[in-house]
């Protein structure tokens, strides 16, 4: 009942998805694309944190990793694909090292040697201009092909865009609804208890930090030809932070969570038409009353409200 | 060796300021298990409000001086306290982290929508100059600023140890439920600790920025380098913040004169790094220390 | 004569200057329900941790069906067919019912990347559903383990111990802060299950009452030894045991 319930809302909002840029200028398909590319490097970062219970201060940084690599293969006439993948692959490598602090720290000591590791990052995009291109940064990226299908436009790009993060949400869909779903929450719970029940937590750890990279890896393939042009700026500490809060507003361990706190973060200041100073701190104010009121993030809030009359009903009843 | 005296000295100097913001900090953990992501911005903050003091209200500095610390600790100590911290009850947990994150970039925008994005020039409350010692010039100001924030640090010390109301503050702080009963008053002593952070975060503030002038974005730098200090001497020990936050100024100074320049800012990550993940309790802290 | 499952040979941990575990050891044979008791303090705990692989001991081994696993990660130990429970209720609380318990028996359905392409429930609804109704738990199968009584948590806990089918089961004061209705349907479960399946356990209990009735030997630790072993009345009528209570 519920499942259909969801199978519906997500056809719908496809269809509105689809239908979205049509007659809007080149700006609404670009902040779409934006939106949706945060989108998948949040659902990654939900993974981590809302599935798996650990915090990482550092998906901006896979974005950055996943963006230069792109940038890098595609500017030497190499397609989208092949930049996409390595840096996809880079950053789960990558992202299974930092798992390995995890193993090890947790809450905000992990915060802050991820928060590092970002920081690193930065210094090592900033200062190696041989490959980054330094404070310049990289420019002028192609967008992808397709066949004999170019992206170039913003239009055919945003469904190109669209189709990657539809795909990348059907996979983690997957990911989370197989056995491997219960063991990350088993994980986050109790990891104890978890290990005594079998679960090889120490691997499984490392694979919630490596996937979770990974689809920062992916999101940072869609922001290189998406913006054409990428800087060491794009990829800091506040990115991260930025990320940290759209998982958290939208719903720790909801899957709709990242997609709907992007949104917020995103698409919202456009709708109200805010400067984006103002907007930053209501959304500030609104983040600390939400975390001291509900924790479970816009979509632990509609459930609890969703809950209410039943349990008013349920009183009546009894 | 005129020159390493030279960075040494200077090193200290930085590395004394940083001292402040990492000592408030352990303070606030220890007193509530609080985590402070606006750290950063609790230095960054109070060099404005004196700002306004001076330029929007018209006063004379030292008013606008009184001003600035007095808000400082309303808003930072009680202020964060009452709004932020109280309502996540005795542990907050990853909620109150991101509360201290939003707070952070609260402040940071409120600083730069209501006061400007452009670095602004604070005023020295120390003399500049210099003077010679075998060979090294050395600034007054670095030699008063290190003073400064050390005879901060010892006055502090002093009053926690010799104090009835430190030493309670300390019971409230390791045991509160022992504390409660032997009679200490644990959600004031608890309140104190966040106003001597503000108190702490507001001299190292006025301290700091006549050097790096004031900008918006200060905190994002100080906030980090605060916390690696507090971790490096052991997270719950005042003088293990201490020392953390000199050596990190001193060793940060080393790397960029004799290493390399455009990775100074790496060491301190990668000492955070490596202290973490081989010894969680710091290099000064003991077993017991540890809380992770 | 057989082999015995569980061989703990001369066990020794110290934290500091404090000897938890002296030297100790025992066998135990398949089928055998064994408790253990003992003053706070005595060294019961570490004990168990020594052999789960939660603490590594100074010295000594332990086997498990003649295969030492001293050192072993308590995954792998789960792997081999040891259970346990723990003295602090160790449900997922943000899991279904159904879930805990499907989940304690998934990481032993094939390798982990092919769990990565199995059926949600890993196969497992059915077996879950059959434990649910063993431990009486239907009424809140499909609610959230953090939702419902602390006794039934305690079934919950006791249930994914079983899930797996070990066949050496730990169980780590499992009377503890149970109501005496709930007590008695626990015992009846736990004499039940070993009946069924011959299934070996090791039951640390302050609960005297309860440890005598369920267990048909009894050992006793003081100060990190064991001073007694035996069958419940031997042990009650040992002097040192009595002392150790009392003398503390």
């Amino acid at each position: 009942m519920r499942g259909h319930r969801e199978a519906i809302g997500v056809a719908v909002v496809v269809a509105a998805l689809i239908v979205a840029p049509l007659g809007q200028g080149n700006y609404i398909a670009y902040l779409l694309c934006s939106w949706l590319m945060l989108a998948i490097a949040a659902m990654g970062l939900n993974l981590t944190l809302g599935y798996a219970g650990r915090i990482s201060l550092a998906q901006a940084s896979f974005i950055g990793i996943g963006a230069y690599a792109t940038s890098i293969v595609t500017l030497a006439h190499y397609p989208w694909v092949l930049g996409m993948a390595v840096g996809v692959v880079l950053c789960f490598v990558v992202g299974l090292l930092l798992g390995f602090p995890a193993l090890r720290v947790r809450g905000h000591y992990l915060a802050f040697v991820t928060l590092a590791f970002n920081s690193l990052f930065f210094l090592v995009a900033r200062n190696e201009d041989w490959l980054t291109g330094g404070t310049y940064g990289l420019s002028g990226m192609p967008r992808p092909r397709i066949g004999p299908v170019s992206t170039s436009g913003q239009l055919a790009f945003y469904y190109f865009t669209l189709a990657v993060a539809l795909l990348a949400a059907v996979v983690l869909r997957l990911i989370v609804r197989s056995p491997w779903g219960r063991a990350f929450k088993a994980l986050r719970e109790n990891e104890v208890r978890a290990e005594s029940l079998g679960l090889d937590v120490r691997r499984l750890t490392l694979l919630a930090f490596a996937i979770g990279s990974a689809y920062g890896g992916l999101a940072g393939a869609i922001e290189a030809p998406l913006v054409q042009y990428i800087d060491p700026g794009s990829f800091d500490v506040v990115q991260s932070l930025s990320l940290l809060l759209m998982v958290v507003v939208g719903g720790l361990g909801e899957f709709w969570g990242p997609v709907l706190g992007s949104a917020v973060a995103v698409l919202l200041p456009e709708a109200l038409r805010v400067t984006a100073a103002y907007y930053l701190m209501l959304y500030a104010i609104a983040v600390i009353l939400l975390m001291t009121r509900c924790p479970g993030g816009l979509i632990g809030l509609a459930r609890r409200i969703a809950a209410r009359p039943a349990r008013r009903r349920g009183a009546a009843v009894s | 060796m005129a020159q390493f005296l030279q960075v040494l000295l200077s090193g200290l100097a930085t590395g004394s300021i940083y001292a402040l913001a990492a000592v408030g900090f352990s303070l606030v953990w220890q007193a509530a298990q609080a985590v402070n992501f606006a750290q950063g911005e609790f230095v960054m903050l109070p060099a404005f409000l004196v700002l306004i003091g001076e330029h929007w209200l018209h006063w004379p500095l030292w008013a606008a001086l009184l001003f600035g610390f007095a808000l400082s600790i309303l808003l930072l100590g009680l202020a964060f306290k009452r709004l932020i911290v109280q309502p996540f009850g005795p542990d907050g947990g990853l909620p109150l982290v991101i509360a201290t994150m939003a707070l952070s970039i609260l402040l940071k925008e409120a600083v730069k929508t209501f006061y400007g994005a452009e670095a602004e020039p604070f005023p020295s409350l120390l003399p500049n100059g210099t003077f010679h010692v075998g060979g090294a010039v050395v600034s007054v100001r670095d030699v008063l600023n290190l003073l400064a924030a050390l005879a901060v640090v010892l006055l502090l010390t002093l009053f926690l140890d010799r104090t009835k109301t430190g030493r309670q503050m300390q019971a409230a702080a390791q045991n509160p439920g022992v504390a409660e009963i032997l009679g200490v008053d644990v959600a004031r002593m608890t309140l104190y600790a966040f106003l001597l952070n503000a108190a702490l975060a507001a001299v190292a503030s006025f301290l700091i920025t006549p050097v790096y002038l004031a900008k918006f974005s200060n905190g994002e730098s100080l906030g980090i380098v605060a916390f690696i200090a507090a971790i490096i001497g052991g997270f719950n020990r005042i003088r293990g913040a201490l020392v953390g936050g000199l050596l990190i100024g001193v060793l940060d100074n080393l790397t960029a004169t004799y290493v390399t320049l455009s990775y100074r800012a790496a060491l301190p990550l990668v000492l955070l790094i490596a202290v973490i993940l081989w010894r969680p309790q710091g290099l000064l802290g003991d077993e017991e220390a540890r809380i992770v | 004569m057989t082999s015995p499952h569980l061989s703990v040979r001369g066990v020794f941990k110290r934290f500091g200057p404090v000897v938890a575990v002296n030297d100790v050891s025992f066998d135990v044979a398949h089928g055998e329900i064994l408790g253990l008791i003992g003053p706070n303090g005595s060294g019961k705990s570490t004990l168990f941790n020594c052999i789960l692989g939660q603490t590594a001991p100074d010295a000594g081994s332990v086997e498990v069906d003649g295969r030492r696993v001293t050192g072993s990660r308590a995954c792998d130990l789960s792997l081999l067919g040891v259970g346990r429970t723990f003295q602090q209720l160790a449900v997922f609380p943000g899991l279904s019912v159904l879930d805990n318990i499907i989940f304690a028996a998934q990481e032993h359905r094939g390798g982990m990347l092919g769990r990565l392409f199995m059926r949600p429930d890993a196969g497992l609804t059915e077996e879950a559903d059959r434990m649910i109704e063993f431990f009486r738990l239907g009424a809140v199968r499909n609610k959230l383990a953090g939702d419902i009584s602390y006794g039934q948590r305690k079934l919950v806990d006791a249930a994914m111990a079983f899930m797996a089918g070990p066949r050496l089961v730990l169980l780590d004061e499992p009377a503890g802060g149970v109501n005496p209705t709930m007590l008695a349907e626990l015992r009846e479960r736990l004499l039940t299950y070993n009946r069924e399946h011959g299934t070996t356990f090791v039951v640390i209990e302050h609960n005297m009452d309860f440890v005598m009735s369920l267990c048909g030997r009894i050992m006793a630790l003081a100060e990190g030894r064991i001073i007694a072993d035996g069958t419940p009345e031997e042990v009650r009528a040992e002097q040192t045991v009595i002392d150790s209570y009392l003398g503390g």
